[in-house]
């Protein structure tokens, strides 16, 4: 941890002028100015496969998987955790525009401090023994999800001097199908940190990013009582047809 | 303009992995395998935080469709699993051999790797140890030299299983990208 947020910064610029207007919409995974890819990205090309039956479908979760209340980061303590109570909703589509239907959504988040409830976290910011920060629910029919939960604070890394995280939420979707996979992270708008942050800018295309970053929405912002923000999600393509889905 | 994936991180553990998640059926049961082994990255040290999950056919080859992956109920085999690695980069799953989905085609296990300093999920697939014949019949394992081809094919022992995934460098494991990733 010896670089200057100075020097990411200009690893971060470089890189990012030698792909402007190649259109990559995913991170690179060979992106040293994020210190730990450095030994575990993969060095040679993915191997092209047309997807076999297996990977032509996706995991299935049901109401015996997910309770409709883990959907609330804010009751499950006795007490309300502290910081700014926010609705997070959205809907999830595939890269054809077919909804993800009935489909799992997990969440996990650092509280209002920026401290998450996990023990390699040494962030010197305070617990909230009201909230643990992990949440899942399952899409309604048209692919919408909800959460209710608080904003989480900035906190600091040690991937250079200085380092410091864009506030977020990460996310695990599943598709309609294997492939479309994804683990990923939602940001807020605005965020001051986001030129200086290895990971928000390993995604090296601006528009491929500005497409991580939730919109205030004041249509789910509930009175007297939490601010809205609204993410919609595009997976990949799926492979099969709507009409090979199950009756 | 799908949105892009970023890094699980370091701070999944009390959110993705479960009770019970690498338990596809419980251990021990008539019929179960243990398929397990490391993570290695690109200096050939173990990886303590990586999540795999596993989504198979059962031994019939029938793609499952039944929920109860993250609450099992011990009978009804779901076909998904999730494990972290531990201290030593070790994951192990307890589950059935997958069967082949159609007449001409290898069973494998579908299987998806993240990692803190992985920015983007990867694909791979673990195939149980084939012969010559069949390898020269699969689209994917035919067009692959032998050496690439080996890091996909697992290796047995007492009780099921071995499968290594290298993140990185000369034994690298081959990952899949699929039509439609960019």
């Amino acid at each position: 941890m010896t670089e200057t947020q100075a020097e990411i910064t200009a690893e971060i610029r470089r890189i990012e002028a030698g792909d402007a207007g190649r259109g990559v919409e995913q991170p690179r995974r060979d992106y040293p100015p994020y210190r730990s890819s450095l030994l575990r990205h993969p060095t040679k090309s993915m191997v092209h496969a047309d997807p076999e039956t297996i990977e032509l479908w996706a995991p299935c979760f049901g109401h015996q998987d997910v309770g409709a209340a883990e959907a609330d980061l804010t009751i499950q303590h006795a007490g309300e955790p502290l910081g700014e109570r926010m609705v997070v909703a959205g809907r999830i589509t595939d890269g054809d525009g077919h909804p993800v239907a009935h489909q799992l959504v997990e969440v996990w988040q650092a509280n209002a401090g920026g401290r998450y409830a996990h023990q390699r976290d040494q962030h010197p910011a305070p617990l909230d023994p009201n909230f643990t920060g992990a949440g899942r629910c399952l899409t309604d029919a048209d692919g919408r999800y909800r959460f209710l939960t608080i904003r989480p604070g900035p906190y600091p890394w040690r991937n250079h001097t200085n380092a410091w995280r864009p506030a977020h939420i990460h996310f695990s979707l599943f598709g309609r199908d294997f492939t479309q996979r994804l683990v990923t992270q939602m940001y807020f708008p605005g965020d001051p940190l986001f030129p200086l942050d290895p990971i928000i800018q390993s995604v090296t295309d601006p528009a491929a990013r500005s497409r991580l970053i939730a919109e205030y929405d004041h249509d789910l912002t509930q009175p007297e009582y939490a601010t809205g923000y609204r993410w919609d999600i595009v997976l990949t393509g799926s492979h099969r047809t709507p009409l090979e889905d199950d009756a | 303009m799908t949105t892009p994936g970023q890094t699980v991180g370091p701070f999944f553990h009390y959110a993705l992995p479960y009770a019970g998640g690498g338990d596809l059926v419980p251990p021990g049961r008539a019929g179960a395998i243990r398929l397990h082994g490391h993570v290695y990255d690109g200096a050939g040290d173990v990886v303590p935080d990586a999540l795999l999950e596993l989504w198979q056919p059962g031994p019939d080859g029938r793609v499952p469709r039944a929920g109860g992956s993250l609450r099992r109920d011990g009978w009804t085999f779901t076909g998904f699993g999730r494990a972290g690695t531990d201290a030593t980069g070790h994951y192990s799953f307890s589950t059935l051999m997958p069967g082949a989905t159609s007449p001409r085609r290898l069973p494998f296990f579908a299987v998806t790797v993240f990692a803190r300093g992985l920015t983007h999920r990867l694909f791979t697939r673990i195939y149980p140890p084939v012969d010559a014949a069949a390898i020269a019949n699969d689209p994917l394992l035919s067009g692959l030299d032998p050496a690439r081809r080996d890091t996909l094919v697992a290796t047995p022992d007492e009780q099921g299983l071995v499968f290594d995934v290298r993140l990185q460098g000369n034994n690298e494991t081959v990952f899949l990208t699929f039509p439609g990733h960019r």
